[in-house]
């Protein structure tokens, strides 16, 4: 009889799996995303942990040095802002010369600022959820960046939360392309578990000239990413495929293990 | 069935998922992060009826995957998977060694992430697999073979801590107490 009760509980687990497993795709996520939500409460929780020892560095702080670095922040904004100015002059000439070729017309990217909430407990998944949802107006497949460069794609939304795939994982293939003379152009993919820091870059044609230390960026095909985005620097270039094609490693400029707060690319 | 044990259980299956999500240190250090959830089902399996178990597999799987990329569910029967079979032949276990604890603790660790990958491949899904994952697996099983004494450990603590002590019988009645010295002889 006790075996029996036992016996029960494991199928009753099994049907459970099987059930949720068979779900629709869209009740799946739905169901995924208010699971999610019971950690709502503990995320402000973290964010308020994390921001203690921070509190506590700033109150320790010399008065004398948070002057200082007052001063410094306002040299550096005069400084962008200059720099601004002379951007928005540059965007002003590029839309006149684009205008009379033409062609159409550059927006200027529209940002939004997310912090990085969690991330993937499973190691074979490099995804990360941002404290942003579709009550900002996020959608799928948004770029997702740092001023360092590619972060990755939002992959799924809910309300108050987002995931993000990032660049190195298998869902996250990004057309990129070599800043050289010829401006090769590649696939980025996954280059393995461990390293987050490199990926490779595949599709590379026989003929490339990749160099070490070249700057890769995003080559705007696709759809999904605008072109020129920066993602990395080449480390070293093999010849594949008995010789048909080309692949390269590629160091990103981001820090995907240390990044904690990231923008969000609107059309 | 200890009420109180199971919703222990369960409240630190949900805090080990958040604390996986959030605390990214063994990631950064060690190439993998190290899963709680199998070491917890070690302990539920072992002090604990198969209704905990059940309860165990298919909450910690569905706050694992919620928070993950993984298909929502597919967790829950690895878990079973680790914590069936203990549960069934915990009278033959040895359950109050340590290393006892440390071996199963490191199965089963090992064994969830790996049948959770075997689910994945068989999907249409892409895990990033390769000779690193050897090493995530191997991380992931030590891990949770330390991890599992010390969750025996501090449960019992929380037991004696939280719960309702044991009442100890005294072998004093007193009733049955020995009147020494002269009896006082009644007169009729």
């Amino acid at each position: 009889m006790f075996k029996q009760q036992n016996y029960l509980a494991l199928g009753a687990v099994v049907l459970v799996a099987v059930l949720l497993l068979s779900l629709p795709q869209r009740a799946t996520s739905r169901l995924k995303v208010a699971v999610a939500s019971w950690f709502l409460p503990l995320f402000g929780l973290a964010s308020a942990g994390q921001q203690l020892p921070a509190d506590l560095a700033d109150n320790l702080l010399p008065r004398r040095e948070l002057l200082k670095e007052i001063d410094q922040l306002r040299r550096d904004k005069e400084q962008l802002r200059v720099q601004a100015l002379q951007t928005t002059a540059i965007q002003r000439e590029n839309d006149q010369l684009r205008g009379m070729l033409d062609w159409q017309r550059q927006s200027p990217w529209r940002l939004k600022l997310a912090k990085i909430v969690t991330r993937d407990p499973a190691n074979w998944w490099h995804t990360v959820q941002i404290d942003l949802g579709s009550r900002d107006g996020l959608t799928n497949n948004l770029p997702v960046l740092t001023s360092d460069g590619l972060v990755g794609r939002v992959s799924a939304v809910g309300i108050y939360t987002s995931q993000v795939v990032l660049v190195g994982d298998q869902n996250c293939r990004v057309s990129a392309l070599v800043e050289d003379a010829t401006q090769d152009m590649g696939v980025l993919s996954a280059s393995g578990p461990l390293d987050t820091s490199l990926v490779d870059l595949n599709y590379l044609s026989s003929s490339a000239n990749i160099k070490s230390g070249q700057n890769v960026v995003t080559s705007g095909l696709g759809g999904i990413f605008p072109r020129g985005i920066p993602i990395g620097k080449i480390v070293d270039a093999q010849e594949v495929e008995y010789g048909l094609a080309t692949e390269a490693r590629v160091k990103l400029n981001v820090n995907l293990g240390a990044v904690d707060v990231v923008w969000v690319m609107f059309p | 069935m200890n009420v109180f044990n199971t919703i222990l259980i369960l409240a630190a299956a949900f805090l080990a998922v958040f604390g996986e999500a959030v605390l990214g240190a063994p990631r950064n250090l060690l190439g993998a992060q190290i899963d709680l959830l199998p070491a917890l089902m070690v302990y539920a399996a072992l002090s604990s009826d198969m209704v905990t178990v059940s309860l165990l597999a298919v909450a910690g799987g569905l706050w694992f995957d919620s928070l993950s990329a993984n298909p929502l569910g597919i967790t829950i029967v690895p878990m079973m998977a680790a914590g069936f079979p203990i549960c069934l032949r915990r009278d033959l276990i040895l359950r109050g060694l340590p290393f006892a604890q440390l071996v199963l603790g490191a199965a089963a660790s090992a064994l969830v992430p790996a049948l959770t990958l075997l689910f994945l491949l068989n999907s249409d899904r892409q895990p990033l697999i390769g000779w690193g994952t050897l090493w995530q697996l191997i991380v992931m099983a030590a891990g949770g073979a330390v991890a599992t004494p010390f969750l025996f450990s501090l449960f019992g603590w929380c037991g004696q801590a939280l719960g309702y002590k044991p009442r100890i019988e005294t072998s004093f009645r007193p009733d049955r107490e020995i009147q020494r010295g002269r009896k006082q002889h009644v007169s009729h």
